[in-house]
């Protein structure tokens, strides 16, 4: 695959996404910055996992001890999204919060649509259609960032 | 313990293993495939701040992960 993020000489990374794709990260980043700031849509679960499958108290105790710096890290994620998506240049930390912010998007549209392993894409004519797509288009950024950084 | 999910790409849990844990990009291969195919795999382990700090980690990263005693 022809790289859309790729490593520099100098330890920057060199950014090629095509305007279309730029403006779609921009419009993303505010909805999920405003369903994590509200905190109650059950989609965002997988950005708050239990932590002990097994023992209801203890995981009430991780989850009151982790919750607001994990929902800083998601926001502070998306924030350097939103202000570097017109970037040509990112330096290393800036690819790692980009990967956490595509992730998070990722899981919570994934979440939405209730994605699984062998689900076919909906048809073309299903409601669900254009949010499979930008979830495929979160999916392909993804790979890039990882090939770059990895 | 980190759990399969139908949702995190193979390339990314693999790359977290790595940056988190600084396994080679083998082992951390190996251990993605465990969770891919087993559907769940025990990646750390050690006292329970530790673990509760692996589990934390791996959470900030998206991942799903757990913790339980050894049995």
């Amino acid at each position: 695959m022809s790289a859309r993020i790729s490593r520099r000489r100098d330890g920057t990374f060199a950014v090629d996404l095509p305007e279309a794709e730029r403006e779609l990260l921009e419009a993303l980043v505010p909805q999920l910055r405003e369903l994590l700031v509200d905190g109650s849509d059950p989609s965002l679960r997988r950005l708050f996992p239990t932590a002990y499958a097994d023992d209801a108290e203890r995981d009430r105790e991780y989850a009151a001890l982790t919750h607001d710096d994990l929902l800083s890290k998601r926001l502070s994620d998306l924030d350097t999204l939103e202000a570097n998506a017109r970037a040509e240049r990112l330096t290393e930390e800036e690819v790692m919060q980009w990967m956490g912010a595509v992730n998070s998007l990722r899981l919570v549209l994934g979440t939405r649509l209730d994605v699984s392993e062998d689900m076919d894409e909906p048809d073309l004519d299903s409601p669900t259609a254009p949010a499979f797509a930008v979830y495929s288009y979160l999916s392909y950024l993804l790979e890039h960032l990882v090939a770059a950084a990895g | 313990m980190v759990w399969n999910d139908p949702i995190n790409l193979m390339s990314y849990v693999t790359f977290v293993f790595q940056k988190l844990f600084g396994f080679n990009l083998e082992k951390a291969t190996r251990l993605m495939l465990d969770v891919h195919e087993k559907g769940r795999a025990v990646v750390a382990n050690g006292a329970k701040e530790k673990c509760e700090l692996d589990v934390f980690r791996l959470h900030e990263h998206g991942l799903w992960a757990t913790m339980q005693k050894d049995t």
